[in-house]
């Protein structure tokens, strides 16, 4: 059974595993815990689809598998259109009758950044476009990390990254990361959130709304990583909840289109302090610094416009 | 759904293949879960170790825990002061990793990472 | 678009003979029949030609409520492989149809959909491989798809484009095969040109291909959870291949079977390879597809001025018929292949050959023998062209001489001699 009933403290969270340990994924891993929330939000009648990716490879090894649910992957680059395809026979099996068509089974998309920001967009646009009953879910952990970091078009301004190394010429990445939310939007599907796994209530609560969600939905999740960001093992939700606290990563809810924030920062952290619990920034002036705080400054502001209140505050050292 | 017929199972191999006539088709696993029977605890340099008497049941480490090995039992557990919990919080040391994301969470300092000694 | 079949059984000698009204259609229209007939569940479509119009039939059908179908609008031919896939692991009925470029696009989930050994089917309007872009016929895209673990079936003409695809849908699901199946149509010579066919309609195909029962085969189902598209190790991942190694084989004995069957039925016999005046041949040549029907031609021609020629068609090209074919070849005089791709840089560039004489090599059959490489991207090939590559195959048997490299016939400039001397 799905989670059905709203979820308003952390005690509405089932308690039932569906997802098995035992998986190879690393120590502190934030994909892990958003996998363990997200499969007993989905409950035992939902198909996974899942891209290539760290989640993919450090959970079914042959012989093992760390998944309850009937699962699928293909490819990097087609999480999109495999679950496209898996809803589209679900449809019509029901409809012949092969399958009890008033059984809900839903139909669950899962890929990293990598596999939904860059090689795997066009079939997550077809998705969304065709208004597939599908519910994608992204970690994001903001680089290559199952290759050993390399970067993303959903890489931050200024991270290291294997391949936007820091030297004498170039330091970090130089481009901020892609807006995903908006391509998501210009799709005009009718449930779009983030997420942070450092807000398990908020993300479970989105991961339900996502699930009830007739149409294709989108639900955005950071998802620290130990060893790409270069941060302790320890330190995986205080990272996730920084980076909302400081306004990196604002949670948002997108119903048909209308925004909402739904975890409220009155008084914003200095991005600094997020950007120095993290190795990946560790060779980040003052200069660069400021200049990343400026770039978060009016995002917010964006976002303030854009729900229509002061929802993420000043910054307050 | 009607799996009524069970022509499937013919394809599903033998838990554990030794060849590869016994293997599943496709490299499927049709073992669900069956990662649990592994063991992770060797990744592990650090184990946590929650104090009971400390722990207000709050639920965090449960809900941060990226390897489900904070097992949330229906035990009851009086504490020093009397105060009665109906669930307690284990720690699952087959799959714990170490990563010490309970203790870092832990909002009463109720969970102490000690080194592991081998 | 509305079609009504007239089916009439009729007694014959003990076989039970349907015969479908009689009509005009092209290959393209061929193949949405079949599709139609076999009461797909999913078709993924995306246009490219020369199979458009296979999409859009199907789009056609299902807008008419003549197939009960779900039509996924994808938005490339990646998507298109990789959804029909998702949806046979989901227990559906699927299908999508593609060309050139297209298949070249999806090349990465041909592999993934025989390595999952989903049992998709797929039409394939061949034509030749970009640059310089080209719409019209050639193998390059089907030969370039032989490693990747489908069953390969090629058509002569519109008759087989329906026949193939329908015998397609119960071999892919048979429960000794599991594994996709492609049909090919000649580019234009086949997708466009009409052609007589007699569709058998729903009725027949489906008591030919029946729709098994769900969970017949391992599907994607929440009462009985299993995880498809694992991570092979070293361990397992070579296990994994060899039983695709083993599949594929087997697969040979399904064909056979619904070839015969097919016939038996419908009074069209359908077999690994097609033998054409091989009873008393010296000269023989192989070849495939529409083209076959060229090279026919080309026989009845020599045949007239008394030249013992032959020909044997492949019908199958995965898995090779190599005993079939070698047992054909096995008392002939000369023997050579005529096609429409090429393997470049490789030890004979004409890729049909390579594997003939292979197949008659390690059976100790070695005899005087050539290949031919015509019609690259549309180039007409004319039946006075096929005489006269028999006549160069004449000449060689003759002399005795070894031919060590592929002639390029038709090439402008170019006389396919000098292909010996470079």
């Amino acid at each position: 059974m799905a989670l059905s009933k709203p979820v308003r403290t952390i005690w509405d969270i089932p308690r039932e595993e569906r997802f098995a340990p035992g998986h190879t994924m690393c120590q502190g891993c934030g994909a892990a815990i958003i996998m363990r929330h997200l499969t007993k939000v989905i409950g035992k009648d939902a198909i996974i689809v899942q891209a290539t990716g760290c989640v993919e490879v450090t959970t079914t090894a042959f012989p093992r598998t760390s998944w309850l649910n009937p699962w699928l992957h293909l490819a990097f680059e087609n999480a999109g259109a495999g679950a496209s395809g898996v809803e589209a026979a679900l449809k019509a099996l029901k409809r012949k009758g092969v399958i009890d068509p008033n059984r809900k089974i839903k139909v669950v998309a899962i890929a990293g950044d990598g596999g939904t920001f860059d090689i795997g967009l066009q079939s997550l646009s077809g998705m969304l476009e065709r208004g597939h009953n599908v519910m994608y879910v992204v970690y994001d952990n903001e680089a290559y990390m199952n290759t050993g970091i390399q970067r993303s078009g959903a890489t931050p301004l200024g991270a290291w990254t294997t391949t936007t190394p820091v030297g004498k010429k170039m330091r970090g990445e130089l481009r901020p990361k892609k807006d995903l939310i908006g391509i998501a939007l210009a799709h005009r599907i009718p449930y779009i959130a983030t997420a942070s796994p450092a807000y398990p209530t908020d993300m479970v609560e989105k991961l339900r709304k996502a699930y009830e969600t007739e149409g294709p939905s989108l639900v955005h999740i950071i998802s620290p990583c130990t060893p790409g960001w270069r941060i302790r093992n320890e330190d995986t939700i205080k990272v996730a909840r920084l980076a909302v606290l400081t306004g990196m990563w604002v949670l948002l809810e997108i119903v048909n289109g209308k925004p909402r924030v739904t975890v409220k920062v009155p008084k914003r952290k200095p991005v600094r302090e997020y950007l120095k619990l993290q190795g990946r920034f560790r060779h980040l002036t003052d200069e660069e610094i400021a200049r990343i705080q400026k770039m978060v400054d009016e995002y917010v502001e964006e976002i303030n416009r854009w729900v229509g209140e002061q929802a993420i505050g000043p910054v307050e050292e | 759904m009607s799996l009524k017929d069970e022509g499937f199972k013919r394809y599903l191999g033998k838990k554990y293949p030794e060849t590869w006539r016994d293997m599943p088709i496709a490299a499927i696993v049709p073992w669900p879960g069956n990662t649990a029977e592994v063991k992770t605890h060797a990744w592990r340099t650090i184990r946590p170790v929650i104090n009971q008497d400390k722990c207000i049941r709050c639920r965090l480490c449960w809900t941060f825990c990226p390897d489900g090995a904070i097992l949330e039992v229906d035990e009851e557990y009086k504490t020093s002061s009397g105060r009665v919990f109906k669930v307690s919080y284990k720690v699952d040391y087959d799959h714990c990793k170490g990563c010490g994301i309970c203790a870092a969470e832990c909002p009463v300092n109720a969970i102490e990472m000690v080194p592991e000694e081998r | 678009m509305s079609l009504t079949l007239e089916k009439k059984e009729e007694k014959k000698e003990g076989l039970k003979q349907v015969i479908g009204r009689r009509i005009a259609a092209t290959g393209n229209y061929a193949a949405a029949l079949a599709v139609r007939d076999a009461d797909i569940d999913v078709a993924a479509i995306y246009p490219i030609t020369p199979q458009v119009q296979i999409a859009e039939k199907i789009a056609e059908f299902v807008a008419d409520g003549e197939l009960d179908a779900e039509v996924i609008h994808v938005e490339g031919e990646h998507s298109a492989l990789s959804a029909v896939v998702a949806a046979a692991a989901t227990g559906a009925r699927a299908f999508t149809a593609t060309s050139s470029q297209g298949l070249e696009y999806m090349h990465e989930i041909l592999y993934i959909a025989s390595s999952l050994r989903q049992p998709v089917v797929m039409a394939l309007a061949t034509r030749a491989l970009s640059a310089p872009i080209n719409i019209w016929n050639d193998y390059a895209d089907a030969f370039g798809m032989r490693e990747t673990g489908w069953i390969m079936l090629f058509s002569e003409n519109v008759q087989e484009v329906y026949d193939n695809l329908v015998q397609a849908f119960r071999i892919a699901e048979h429960p000794d095969v599991l594994l996709p199946v492609v049909v090919t149509l000649d580019g234009y010579i086949l997708s466009h040109t009409v052609e007589p066919l007699e569709p058998l309609g729903r009725e027949e195909v489906l008591s030919f291909a029946p729709k098994r029962p769900r969970g017949y085969r391992p599907v994607l189902d929440p009462d009985y959870p299993i995880t498809v598209g694992t991570l092979g190790t070293p361990h397992w991942y070579y296990e994994a291949k060899y039983q695709q190694v083993v599949a594929l084989r087997e697969s040979k004995r399904v064909i056979e079977e619904a070839g015969r069957e097919f016939g038996k039925k419908y009074g069209r016999e359908y077999g690994l390879i097609e033998k054409y005046m091989m009873d008393d041949a010296e000269l023989a040549f192989v070849s495939l597809g529409a083209t076959a029907s060229l090279v026919k031609a080309a026989v009845d021609r020599l045949r007239k001025e008394g030249v013992k020629a032959g020909m044997i068609k492949i019908r199958v090209l995965r898995p090779f018929p190599a005993d079939e074919i070698a047992e054909a070849l096995e008392n002939v005089e000369a023997w050579a292949t005529l096609n429409r791709a090429i393997s470049y840089g490789a030890a004979i560039e004409e890729p049909l050959f390579t594997e003939i004489a292979a197949a008659l090599a390690v059976r100790g059959i070695v005899k005087p023998m050539a290949s031919f490489v015509h019609g690259m991207g549309g180039r007409d090939i004319f039946v006075r062209e096929i005489v006269e590559m028999y006549k160069k195959l004449d000449e060689i048997r003759r002399s005795g001489r070894r031919v060590k490299r592929t002639y390029f016939w038709g090439v402008k400039g170019h006389d396919p001699e000098e292909d010996q001397a470079m």
